[in-house]
């Protein structure tokens, strides 16, 4: 069966916390440190694109599985911050790990669901014998208009999943969607910030697709959630996948090894991902993984997963762990923050 | 248009370290050199691409403060002699680094990031800098 081969995640090092966005603002840091429960988000550096955080992560994917990059039959990137409007992100990311001429590539775009839909579409693709193997990354490096609740939580990060059907450490058993027309949150063309629509945020958009999609693959591959020992959920803050993961009847246990949004805020495409990579290093054969994304506007991709013996004869340490990741920080205040975003804006001809 | 054309040329050694090594001496040539200086004729046909580990070490580093307008949000930002593994010294930038924790000798290793923004509708330039190892 096709499943997981290799899987890489980055996260910049940079980080800033709602506090100091709080005192900035004049709100109550505690309120929106419990409100939303994140105690710290990333930032990426001014160096630091969607292009640059997939590559980061592609290579940590292939170090990891020590994988070739002619084994790589397709890169498909998602994503809602692509660094070009027309210039796809695939391509710059194919170059950088030298990947064939000859190969499948685009670049997705479903808020912050993309990259599990790119995941889907390489499964779709390595069981059709189309490929051998191929790449699904999400990634983002979101924004927040100064001063709106989303610049809390939106952060930057980014997970490639490299997908075939040899040494596959994490069997994908089965993977449905679900589909609706919400209007929760979306940005127009030509847009720095986003918008969304309040009172579409949590019950209509993010709790009914994601309980929805979980709910159906469940029923669909008949297990319940004692039968899994990790479920990792879309994570726009700490709130709303405890919620949900409770919701479906998921203790603490089995949803806390995948929620970093705590740590390092909502990287939106990455979100899920990453989650699902630091199951990855420390999961163990036989274990079985529910993992559910949710994009707005809105739709939910669900998977249903058991690691294989393939992950012991894996090095995991052959690539930075997320454990790694979230060790290593650089704290900055809002002025270096404001930088770093460009939400400073300079003068013509300087930049 | 001069610039694009270059820098596209240069892909291979800027986003992934493809160095040019000399079949009859074995010297590693990075950037890429099309004839080996030391061999000369002796080693037309003999370059080869190779594929640098982009591990290396501090020869020396400077902390630049004044810095080009489009460096600006990255000042002071640090430029190192880095020796590389396979032999060649090269120019890098050094990021995400406390500055005081440079120190001559430390191992580096590449990453992937942006290098240069051609305007707000211009081409976005990536290459290789390099972070300290930890
Ligand atoms: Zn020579």
């Amino acid at each position: 069966m096709s499943g997981i081969v290799s899987y890489g995640s980055y996260i910049p090092k940079y980080r800033i916390k709602p506090d100091e966005i709080a005192r900035v603002w004049g709100e109550d840091p505690e309120s929106i440190r419990n409100g939303i429960y994140i105690l710290s988000k990333s930032v990426p550096s001014p160096d630091e694109d969607v292009a640059t955080i997939s590559v980061e992560a592609a290579r940590n994917a292939m170090m990891r599985g020590n994988i070739p990059p002619r084994d790589i039959g397709s890169i498909y990137v998602g994503s809602e911050s692509h660094p070009y409007a027309v210039k796809p992100t695939a391509t710059i990311v194919a170059s950088a790990i030298g990947a064939n001429f000859n190969m499948f590539a685009a670049d997705y775009e479903f808020a912050c669901k993309a990259g599990t839909a790119a995941m889907q579409n390489v499964k779709a693709m390595v069981d059709s014998g189309m490929i051998k193997s191929g790449m699904a990354i999400g990634a983002d490096t979101s924004q927040g208009a100064p001063g709106d609740a989303l610049e809390y939580s939106a952060s930057a990060g980014g997970t490639a999943m490299i997908i075939g059907k040899e040494k596959v450490i994490a069997e994908i058993n089965d993977t449905l969607s679900v589909t609706s027309d919400t209007p929760d949150f979306w940005r127009r063309e030509g847009q720095p910030y986003p918008t969304h629509g309040e009172r579409f945020t949590g019950e209509p958009a993010y709790f009914k697709h994601t309980i929805g999609a979980a709910k159906k693959l469940m029923e669909r591959v008949s297990t319940t959630p004692k039968d899994y020992k990790y479920a990792v959920f879309h994570q726009p803050n700490g709130k709303f996948p405890t919620r949900a993961a409770k919701q479906l009847g998921f203790s603490d246990d089995q949803f806390k090894d995948g929620l970093l949004t705590p740590q390092i805020g909502n990287t939106y495409s990455a979100a899920m991902m990453t989650g699902l990579s630091a199951i990855l290093d420390i999961a163990e054969a036989g274990d079985r993984i529910l993992a559910v994304s949710f994009g707005s506007g809105a739709g939910s991709d669900a998977f249903d997963l058991t690691v294989t013996d393939q992950i012991d004869t894996m090095d995991r340490k052959a690539a930075p762990t997320i454990r790694e990741l979230l060790s290593k920080v650089i704290w900055v205040d809002y002025a270096i923050y404001a930088k770093f975003k460009k939400k400073i804006v300079t003068g013509d001809n300087i930049e | 248009m001069g610039e694009l054309s270059r820098f596209w040329r240069e892909s291979n050694h800027r986003y992934r370290m493809i160095a040019i090594k000399c079949g009859n001496c074995n010297e590693v040539y990075f950037p890429p050199r099309d004839v080996c200086p030391k061999c000369h004729r002796e080693s037309i046909g003999k370059m080869q691409e190779t594929q640098l580990s982009g591990k290396g070490e501090i020869v020396s580093y400077t902390i630049v403060h004044d810095a080009p307008p489009a460096f600006m949000r990255q000042r002071p930002y640090v430029l190192a002699l880095i020796k590389l593994d396979e032999g060649p010294t090269i120019t890098g930038q050094i990021v995400d680094a406390d500055h005081g924790a440079l120190e001559i000798g430390k191992r580096v290793r590449n990453v992937f990031r942006k290098v240069r923004e051609d305007g707000k509708s211009g081409i976005i330039q990536y290459g290789y800098k390099f972070v300290l190892e930890e």
